[in-house]
């Protein structure tokens, strides 16, 4: 065999979290209990009863399964077969489930499976739109930290403009230029000052945390009615399609900062890594001066795409306002933007992967809400931590090798 | 070459001209203090404060309401936005260094000590972190640092009973030992699997956020008959003695942390350890060829910043708060970054650079009280001096300064 | 088309890059730019290339003055270049490099990937390239990159070609490969400027030769000018072609590499199965092409890098398993393949620097304290005894020149008790003075006894300074000869020929530079 060591980090890691799911969620727990789940809304087509399943026996059947797909990963390390994305998300799904019936046991209120992912997509459009500017700067040779700052902009100038002219879709077009705003300074300070992008991206999140703090402070505050109290957007069903038990809801019943997340995905998905714009935006990314050499101005690039991300980014930011119907508040992005930042590296530098990324994240979110309401035993505050946590452990490589765009970061020079 | 920056570190680096000219000393000397780092930084804050000033204005309602007969009665306009710009800054200078209105001497440098009680966490951190950022690692964790040393030093406090000195001694080490824990992660992690510290320390800290959150919620934080997240006080013997009697809230975590600036100047200048941090900082290719263990030197590095920071957590439940709250580290790691660099991560450096912040802290607090300008304006402040500090060529043009390399070269040829 | 530039000047602060520098170029003439590390031609040629503005001078192509704003102007123009470190982008298909910067594009700008390939393979098929549109950069061999830039070059319809010093990665045969394509090119009309420093390479494919000596045009020869006069022309003083050494007089074998194996987390063979001897008082030289495992060698040697399996010995103690510093306590100095990434902290001072591995010891520090007095009188030492040319030990080692800097890093590691020298590359970069300092540095520490490894690319440093050489191929030893073989055996075997057959093959079709060898060899035997 031509080979080097064999890693077991991961089939590790999953044997040993297979295991917790098993002894947590299933050996430990009474017997006797029951889980409710429930599926359909009240306008769909047709009607999927609630359905209920015994606790223990449940959980103990998906830790099983998880413990069998960690198996197969030790195997497939040893035979050094790759696998494929397909064994963390099955085995993913499976310790969710565990946890699931294991959290819902013996309560009043059922599991609302479908309440439960539409809140995730909505909850995972910042972080999509967030991790979608990232992908777009780092590509270009940007860093961008300021994430959370172009959203934070984005919802501030959403609210103030949706406030103004009594339109919601008025601020979901003021939103991406507060956003472009930030990338802009960013862009500046990183290729025309050279200033290290890392504390640029740290700075700007601050100084737009008091520049919109301050304006909440003193002029929407003062004058509440004339300036935040925007319009909420409103939910665009699709005819018929809305109409489809679980997807409908999911998919279809959304507001128009929804649909337009799943366009910029596809699009973006489409251009990065088949169009022209998108070759020569890699190649500023990856290796600026051979990019120079064959006439691509690459500073000029660089600052378009962060322009563009930051635009990105900023209607994201209208989510917090107008999609989600809130007055402006102080910080209200609450670290979505670094959530984002995380999306973006999970998801390996693809708005494909972003997108994915960010509805597990979104997910977490909203399991939590959820959770709190049907009265789980964990904590809420250990709840929260989860996507950290998760950002960690795939930062650490859990997930796989990371290849960031090489020259991400690097001020370029002649 | 216009705009091109050389970096604080690198500025010696600089055209090899400025050095072989030799003009009248007087004019050398004229030249140094205006394009000198140390100018920089001063004219980067007297800008700063300026731009501070436009929003103050812009959100004062006398001058909103003079702009809108600005044409008519231009001088109404000017003397409203003089009013209320003058009002705020000397209301914030009053609150952070002499208190003109104060009945005796003891209240009317009151807020000088209080500058120096709030720059306390500021220094402990931004020393960490200089540590970081000249070691090449860029250490965005200081707030959950600081967390997690008030916690550790915090339970120590209350829930100890030693004796006087050694009850102090081991909180202050148990702080250091929870903040050197928590950063070691990050440099463990980054050591190990490459993962990037600035993604792991930003997961950190809202995790250290959450987990404080937690450990409140336990009756082991909580004081006796209570359900409220706040723990009970601190022994007396736990206390950082107060420096000037029980009129100020200034105590000897102040002169903790100038011993620990000199110490950090030892260790960077003067000691093996510090060689190694510095070589893997500028270099970790050619350390690790010269025998350094660079994974080592990162765990250290993490380490010792951590140690640091807890230090900061320490004084804050030791000495001023004397009570563990979720809100402890208020947003001193955050500004403990921008302390760090404006500092340029330098000991002495970072020392001055936290009396400022410090001063811009309590002053905006009376500013606030007084004048009823939120605090906010500092975050705007704080960020502007830090983004225009990174940025000498953008200081320059504001004050149409020479700049160094040209001006060498007109030297040369007058 | 004709190509002239008129008293080009680029200066970089107060150094002088060139000076009023004149040159023609003739149309389907192949015009040498010769000159020695840093005399100034790669910026000229950036300059040409629209790389860098030049603060004085003008370009003219057919007698019309033009002004570049950018390499895309240039290319515009007809003009190509190949530049020494290629400007490819490793994630990149061969086809996507190529049409970087002038896309084949369809609807809402998506590339022609269709168009794109044919390019490739229209170019390829017509010079013989043998190269797959859809490879990776990342994944071809550095002679295959190097055509992908030609094809890069004419695809863009260049009539004016720079290559920078297009042959110091390749083998002889691969050069002479290079060659036969320059003259292909050159029959079909096209224009090469050649810059290199090689005496050898320059008369064998030139029409004309422009000599280069510190920014400034020392002359324009033709090519039967004598390598010696060539060299005079280069450096400004008669030079010694070779390096003077004695003949050597091994003692006992004191350094062993045995079955040593080398596999990297992708599971790639990097060294395989090498096993030497290196005896006091000798130089042992691997020679090879660049990425053939020379690099994890020496890593793995120094500690950097643990092999999967073999041993490694010196004076009997086995180095494997131990950390770099003890391999350097042990006796070991090393000098890096590439000095500014491995050798020096440029941000130090040259002072910090000739203590970065021993800085914790004796008499540089007690304890934990570091001790700055003797720190910085040791370094004043040293600098003086290698003659480190800086202002002051203070200096920052960015500061120096190439030259300045190898000789911080010789200093570092020869200035203790040596048992074995390591050194990769040791001349990579250097002026032609450095590049004698360091040579005679080197056979000096073989001459009191210490066991010498030398690494190297370079053919003409291995050929002039081994006692014995070895040829390593794709992480092996193909075999292992004298000093005395010949350079096109020794090319033959870089390309993976084993010993014996690469003899015959030799003796069969000798390469252009193979010849020249010979010529000198009979010219000096004569002066004898």
């Amino acid at each position: 065999m031509t080979a080097g060591k064999v890693s077991y980090r991961a089939p590790i890691a999953y044997a040993a979290i297979g295991l917790l799911s098993l002894i947590g969620f299933g050996l430990i727990p009474p017997s006797g209990r029951h889980t409710t789940f429930a599926i359909s809304t009240p306008k769909d087509l047709f009607t999927i009863e609630p359905f209920t399943v015994p606790s223990k026996s449940t959980a103990i059947v998906f830790s099983l399964v998880a413990l069998a797909l960690a198996a197969l990963a030790f195997w497939a390390a040893r035979k050094r077969i790759r696998l494929g994305v397909w064994l963390p998300s099955v085995f993913g799904l499976c310790v969710l489930l565990a946890f699931l019936t294991w959290s819902a046991a013996d309560k009043a209120n059922s599991m609302p499976v479908t309440g439960l992912l539409q809140g995730s997509l909505f909850l995972a459009v910042p972080l999509v739109f967030g991790s979608l500017a990232g992908v777009l700067c780092e590509h270009s040779g940007i860093i961008d930290i300021a994430i959370e700052g172009q959203l934070l902009a984005g919802a501030f100038l959403a609210a103030v403009v949706a406030t103004m002219s009594h339109n919601p879709y008025a601020g979901l077009i003021a939103a991406p230029i507060a956003g472009a705003l930030v990338g802009l300074l960013l862009v500046l300070f990183a290729v025309k000052y050279r200033v290290d992008q890392i504390i640029v991206g740290v700075v700007l999140n601050v100084l737009v945390v008091g520049v919109t703090s301050y304006l909440f402070s003193t002029v929407l505050t003062a004058h509440r009615e004339t300036w935040n109290t925007p319009p909420k957007l409103p939910v665009l069903e699709i005819p018929f399609l809305s109409r489809i038990p679980v997807l409908g809801p999911v998919l279809f019943r959304q507001t128009i900062i929804v649909y337009l997340m799943f366009a910029v995905v596809i699009v973006l998905q489409v251009m990065l890594f088949r169009s022209r714009w998108g070759l020569r935006m890699r190649a500023v990314g990856e290796h600026p001066k051979a990019a120079d050499t064959v006439g691509i101005k690459v500073n000029r690039t660089r600052l378009r795409n962060t322009v563009l991300g930051g635009a990105i980014a900023g209607l994201g930011g209208a989510f917090f306002t107008v999609a989600a119907g809130l007055a402006f508040g102080k910080e209200m992005t609450g670290g979505k933007g670094f959530i984002a930042l995380a999306a973006m590296i999970l998801g390996r530098w693809s708005p494909k992967g972003a997108l994915l990324a960010a509805l597990l994240f979104g997910f977490a979110d909203n399991l939590q809400v959820v959770l709190g309401i049907i009265g789980t035993p964990v904590p809420s505050q250990l709840m929260l931590m989860t996507p950290y946590l998760a950002t960690i452990f795939a930062v650490a490589g859990l997930v796989g090798r990371n290849r960031p765009p090489a020259s991400e970061g690097i001020p370029y020079v002649k | 070459m216009p705009g091109v920056t050389p970096d604080p570190q690198s500025a010696r680096l600089e055209d090899p001209a400025a050095e072989t000219v030799a003009p009248g000393r007087g004019a050398q000397l004229l030249r140094e203090i205006t394009t000198g780092n140390a100018m920089i930084s001063v004219l980067a804050v007297v800008a700063a404060l300026f731009l501070g000033a436009v929003l103050i204005g812009a959100a004062d309602p006398k001058v909103q309401n003079a702009a809108t007969y600005l044409f008519a009665r231009p001088g109404d306009f000017g003397s409203a936005l003089w009013g209320a710009v003058s009002n705020a800054y000397s209301a914030l200078f009053q609150g952070a260094v002499y208190d003109f209105d104060a009945q005796t001497f003891a209240r009317a440098i009151r807020p000088l000590t209080e500058t120096m009680t709030m720059s306390v966490p500021l220094i402990f951190a931004g020393l960490g972190l200089a540590i970081g950022f000249r070691a090449g690692l860029f250490n965005i964790g200081a707030q959950g640092q600081i967390i997690l040393g008030a916690i550790f030093g915090g339970y120590i406090g209350f829930a100890w009973h030693l004796p006087i000195g050694l009850h102090l001694l081991l909180a202050l080490i148990g702080a250091m030992l929870g903040g050197a824990i928590w950063a070691s992660i990050a440099g463990v992690l980054k050591a190990r699997t490459g993962a990037h510290e600035v993604i792991v320390t930003i997961m950190l800290n809202n995790i250290a956020l959450y987990l404080v959150a937690y450990l409140l919620s336990l009756k082991a934080f909580q004081r006796p008959g209570s359900v409220n997240p706040i723990s009970p006080f601190i022994d007396k013997n736990a206390e950082l003695p107060l420096l000037l009697g029980s009129g100020f809230r200034l105590h000897a975590g102040f002169l903790l942390a100038l011993v620990a600036a000199v110490g950090v100047w030892w260790l960077m200048s003067r000691s093996t350890l510090g060689f190694t941090f510095r070589a893997v900082g500028a270099n970790p290719h050619a350390a690790r060829t010269a025998g350094m263990s660079v994974e080592r030197t990162y765990i250290w590095v993490m380490g010792i910043a951590g140690a640091l920071a807890g230090l900061g957590g320490a004084a804050q439940v030791l000495g001023t708060e004397r009570v563990l709250t979720g809100g402890v580290a208020a947003s001193f790691g955050f500004d403990a970054i921008t302390v760090a660099l404006l500092g340029r991560s330098k000991p002495l450096g970072t020392v001055l650079a936290g009396l400022l912040f410090g001063a811009l802290r309590a002053g905006g607090f009376a500013m606030q009280a007084r004048t009823g300008t939120p605090i906010d304006v500092v975050l705007v402040v704080q960020s502007l001096i830090v983004l225009l500090i990174a940025a000498p060529p953008l200081v320059r043009s504001i004050f149409r300064l020479p700049d160094p390399a040209r001006a060498a070269l007109t030297g040369a040829r007058a | 088309m004709r190509l002239e530039l008129r008293g080009i000047t680029k200066r970089f602060g107060s150094l002088v890059a060139n000076d009023a520098i004149d040159l023609v170029v003739e149309p389907g003439e192949i015009h040498a730019l010769l000159g020695e590390n840093g005399a100034g031609k790669s910026t000229l040629m950036n300059v040409l290339y629209g790389f860098y503005d030049p603060d004085a001078g003008q370009i003219l192509i057919d007698d019309k003055v033009v002004d570049f704003d950018g390499p895309g102007d240039a290319m515009a123009a007809g003009i190509g270049m190949v530049h020494q470190h290629f400007m490819l982008i490793p994630v990149f298909t061969v086809a996507e490099n190529v049409v970087l910067g002038h896309e084949p594009t369809g609807v809402a700008g998506v590339i022609d990937v269709a168009k794109a390939r044919a390019q490739v393979k229209e170019i390829s098929d017509r010079f013989g390239f043998h190269i797959d549109p859809d490879a990776l950069i990342e994944d071809l061999p550095v002679g295959a990159q190097q055509r992908v830039e030609i094809i890069k070059a004419l695809s863009r319809r260049a009539e004016v070609l720079i290559l920078d010093e297009p042959t110091a990665v390749l083998t002889p045969q691969e050069t002479d490969e290079l060659i036969a394509i320059m003259r292909q090119l050159k029959e079909a009309g096209t224009s090469i400027v050649f810059i290199t420093h090689k005496l050898r390479e320059v008369r064998a494919v030139a029409d004309q030769i422009t000599v280069i000596r510190r920014g400034a045009v020392v002359g324009t020869v033709a090519p039967t000018t004598s390598e010696r006069e060539l060299a005079s022309m280069m450096v400004g003083r008669s030079v010694e072609l070779g390096v003077v050494k004695d003949a050597a007089t091994p003692g006992e074998v004191s350094f062993s590499v045995r079955d040593l194996t080398v596999i990297d987390a992708a599971g790639v063979r990097q060294v395989d199965g090498v096993t030497f001897d290196v005896a006091r008082g000798e130089i042992f030289a691997i020679a090879g092409v660049q990425g053939n495992g020379q690099t994890e060698l020496t890593e793995t040697i120094l500690g950097l890098t643990r092999p999967t399996s073999g041993s490694i010995t010196l004076d009997g103690e086995e180095l494997v398993g131990r950390s770099v510093k003890e391999v350097l306590r042990a006796g070991v100095g090393y000098v890096p393949e590439d000095r500014s990434t491995d050798g020096l902290v440029s941000a130090f001072s040259v002072a910090e620097n000739l203590i970065l591995d021993r800085y914790d010891q004796e008499p540089f520090a007690r304890g934990l304290a570091l001790d700055p007095v003797r720190v910085r009188s040791s370094a004043v030492e040293r600098a003086q005894e290698f003659d480190v040319r800086t202002g002051s030990v203070d200096d920052l080692a960015s500061t120096l020149s190439g030259g300045n800097q190898q000789k911080v890093v010789l200093a570092r590691e020869m200035s203790r008790p040596l048992r074995l020298l390591l050194a990769s590359q040791p001349t990579r970069g250097l002026d032609v003075g450095s590049i004698e300092f360091v040579h005679r540095r080197i056979v000096a520490e073989r001459d009191v006894g210490t066991p010498v490894l030398i690494v190297s690319t370079e053919l003409d440093e291995v050929l002039g300074l081994a006692d014995r050489i070895a040829v390593m191929y794709r992480g092996r030893i193909i075999g292992t000869v004298d000093a005395h073989t010949h350079r096109d055996v020794l090319g033959l075997m870089m390309a993976g020929v084993p010993h014996d057959e690469a003899v015959a093959q030799a003796a069969a079709h000798q390469t252009v530079l193979g010849q020249a060898d010979r010529a000198v060899e009979t010219s000096s035997e004569e002066d004898a």
